[in-house]
């Protein structure tokens, strides 16, 4: 997988076997035309939640709205791990920028993300030192280089980059490295599909299950959603052919009524998923009682922390009382929360695209590349041209 | 005193300065202007001119199919060309980080040297700074370039519907390629930055009487941000067939595992040119015959509504917006 490959700099990357034959027009247009006649059985509109934001955005980039019929209709879901940080985590985040000597690192847009007082960018702009990571293995060389520094990453993500700080720890552990410390922000996806299907008002009935939370994890983790939610789910991958055959998939299973899970990224997807990778998990980390989710309030057992022998890495125990703990809820125009909920599209916001936008954002779910609102912005709303 | 890496002394104005400066910079970009030594280089310029500057720090220093140096000589050159100039005198402003390895310096300045003689222009004049380690990172470079417009009144602001827009070769090169130098990936194949001087194919198209409208080195943005700058310049639209958009394999699958656009990835030897329809062809068979161009291709058209937006036409027979990329390119998490 990608992350496997970055981290074995011998290996020769076969880049082209990661999109060939997967955006092929003919491919897409012939499924496109068996959605649509097999849709035209459907006893009542498929509401599909893509739950990974990846996907909203293949569905939108790609413009494959365009080629599906009405009644199949897309609700996007929390799973971008930007978007979902509550403002008070990225405050803690900021507040140990902030402090004397420390190193701040993290991933991708989460410096974009505003916290209650700006972003880890505007902290960094006044003088933090905070370093966005393209690998998080990167943070060993750092915090090697940095020895009278104390260097934190703030680790973020759900089943796919759990592992990744695993690996990070472990090490860490092995170099004997002491300034290496965590903040733990590792997220799950079933406990955030059960807080949607909780939702009365959800109209929820199928899920595009995420790609590389599912090559870690294994299909086995939507089981539940399917047995007690009654929904289908099909595990897809991230191109348009992959998107495309999954939702064909969705609507051939509701059209026989059956509520399974069925893998179609099957490249790359088994049922048990990387058990290595899983046991590296369990090495290092235990489940919250709780955590809260942004938009969708407190959802138990739904976050990891450091188990309780790496205490000596966890951050959050090190600065104890110097964190912020306050909870501070979105802004009261933005709609975030009821988007990560599924029950409002990005359109709906009143300030979408008007008080907030890329640059300016109110909330992270139009911060992030990932995110329902920013693939909104970027490409919807195409008139037609020819 | 070690000669093997930069000195502050290097920097100081006296013997050690003056010895880099014959030493190094003197001897490659020798010409008659540089060696009078005089304050300021004295210039015969006629007509319209036309008059760029550029910065340059990139990370890491040199990076498959080029180096900061070669990066210098032709961003300011191209910045020249994209305006029907022929580029004629430049300076070069150097900000060198003390302990900087002596062979590297001397690597870039012949690498600079070898670009300029690609295009003829000369560097007439130049600065010398070291700055204490830490302050820099390892070197900066600064180039001013002024050139004799050969085409006067190409601008962004005059693209109009019925152009087309053509591009000179693939996408995404430049930014693909750093992206792996820094991160230490091994393709499949060699994938090398576009890095180059466009003065050359530039020059072939002004000898034939193409009524090119605008022409832009895809640098920074990449071609997204071009075509958005050029839509909301002149108030057109612009629409773009996906599938006519050239970009190599391995740019293609590096995007797919960062999760980039390859329209929003730099280019530093690709240019986008807007002109009528009717002469596209025509142009095309010109850039082609050249070296550097033999990938160009017409990508798409210029139109009248939504003006301002650029539109991309997906291979499937659906549309969406080719938008500006914002803020700093960063991989996805997931």
């Amino acid at each position: 997988m990608p992350n496997q490959a970055i981290n074995e700099p011998d290996s020769s990357l076969k880049l082209k076997s990661l999109y060939e034959g997967f955006r092929d027009a003919g491919t897409i247009r012939a499924l496109a035309a068996r959605i649509n006649s097999a849709a035209q059985n459907l006893s009542e509109p498929l509401y599909i939640m893509e739950v990974c934001g990846g996907h909203t955005h293949t569905i939108m980039k790609y413009g494959l709205l365009g080629l599906i019929p009405d009644n199949v209709k897309f609700i996007h879901g929390p799973g971008c791990p930007v978007c979902v940080m509550p403002k008070e985590r990225i405050d803690q985040a900021i507040a140990l920028a902030k402090m004397d000597d420390v190193i701040l690192l993290t991933l991708g847009d989460m410096i974009r993300v505003p916290g209650s007082k700006g972003s880890l960018a505007q902290a960094r702009a006044s003088g933090a030192d905070v370093r966005p990571l393209y690998d998080p293995l990167d943070a060993l060389a750092i915090a090697r280089d940095n020895p009278d520094k104390t260097v934190v990453f703030f680790a973020i993500g759900f089943e796919t980059s759990t592992p990744m700080t695993a690996v990070l720890l472990q090490q860490a552990e092995h170099a004997a490295l002491p300034n290496l410390l965590f903040h733990i922000n590792h997220v799950l996806v079933p406990p955030a599909i059960d807080a949607v299907m909780a939702e009365p008002a959800t109209k929820v009935n199928a899920f595009i299950g995420p790609a590389h939370v599912s090559v870690i994890s294994g299909a086995k983790i939507y089981r539940r959603a399917a047995d007690v939610h009654h929904t289908p789910v099909v595990v897809s991958g991230f191109e348009p052919v992959d998107v495309m055959e999954s939702i064909l998939r969705l609507v051939e299973l509701k059209n026989l009524t059956e509520s399974v899970v069925d893998v179609q990224y099957s490249r790359a997807v088994s049922e048990e998923g990387n058990l290595t990778a899983q046991a590296l998990v369990d090495e290092y980390f235990e489940v919250r009682d709780s955590f809260r989710w942004r938009g969708l309030g407190p959802i138990p057992q739904s976050a990891l922390k450091l188990k309780g022998k790496y205490a000596h890495r966890d951050a959050e125990i090190h600065f104890g009382g110097r964190l912020p703990v306050q909870e501070i809820d979105d802004h009261k125009a933005c709609q975030c929360g009821d988007i990560l909920r599924g029950l409002a599209n990005p359109m709906d916001c009143k300030v979408f695209g008007r008080g907030c936008t890329p640059q300016t954002p109110l909330g992270s779910c139009m911060v992030s590349s990932e995110g329902a609102c920013n693939a909104y912005y970027r490409y919807h709303g195409v008139q037609h041209v020819d | 005193m070690s000669t093997n890496s930069i000195q502050l002394a290097h920097g100081g104005g006296g013997l050690e300065m003056n010895k880099l400066i014959r030493n190094l910079f003197f001897k490659a970009f020798d010409n008659c202007i540089l060696r009078n030594e005089e304050d300021a280089a004295l210039l015969n310029l006629q007509g319209p001119t036309a008059f760029t500057t550029d910065s340059f720090t990139v990370s890491p220093l040199f990076f498959a199919g080029g180096d900061i140096g070669k990066l210098a000589i032709a961003g300011t050159v191209n910045d020249l060309a994209m305006m029907g100039a022929e580029p004629q005198y430049l300076s070069l402003g150097v900000i060198i980080e003390e302990g900087f390895p002596m062979a590297s310096l001397e690597t870039i300045v012949a690498s600079m040297a070898s670009e300029l003689k690609k295009c003829g222009a000369k560097i007439v004049c130049g600065d010398t700074k070291v700055v204490p380690k830490g302050c820099a990172d390892g070197l900066f470079l600064n180039t001013t370039g002024v050139g004799r417009i050969v085409k006067p009144g190409l601008s962004a602001k005059r693209l109009m519907p019925g152009d087309a827009i053509l591009v000179s070769g693939d996408i995404g090169r430049h930014g693909a390629a750093i992206l792996m130098a820094r991160e230490g990936l091994e393709l499949e194949s060699g994938l090398v930055s576009d890095c180059a001087t466009l003065w050359g194919a530039v020059e072939q198209l002004l000898v034939h009487p193409f009524d090119i409208h605008a022409m832009r080195d895809a640098t920074r943005g990449g071609l997204s941000a071009v075509l958005n700058e050029w839509a909301a310049a002149s108030d057109v639209m612009i629409e773009v067939d996906e599938a006519a958009v050239p970009v190599s394999d391995e740019v293609k699958g590096l995007c797919e595992l960062y999760g980039f656009e390859a329209t929003d990835l730099a280019n530093e030897g690709t240019f986008v040119m807007a002109l009528p329809a009717a002469q596209a062809d025509g142009a095309l068979e010109v850039l082609k015959r050249f070296g550097h161009c033999e990938n160009a291709v017409i990508i798409g058209r210029v139109g009248e509504s939504p003006a301002g937006r650029v539109i991309l036409h997906t291979p499937w027979g659906s549309n969406r917006y080719l938008d500006l990329p914002a803020g700093e390119l960063l991989p996805r998490i997931c």
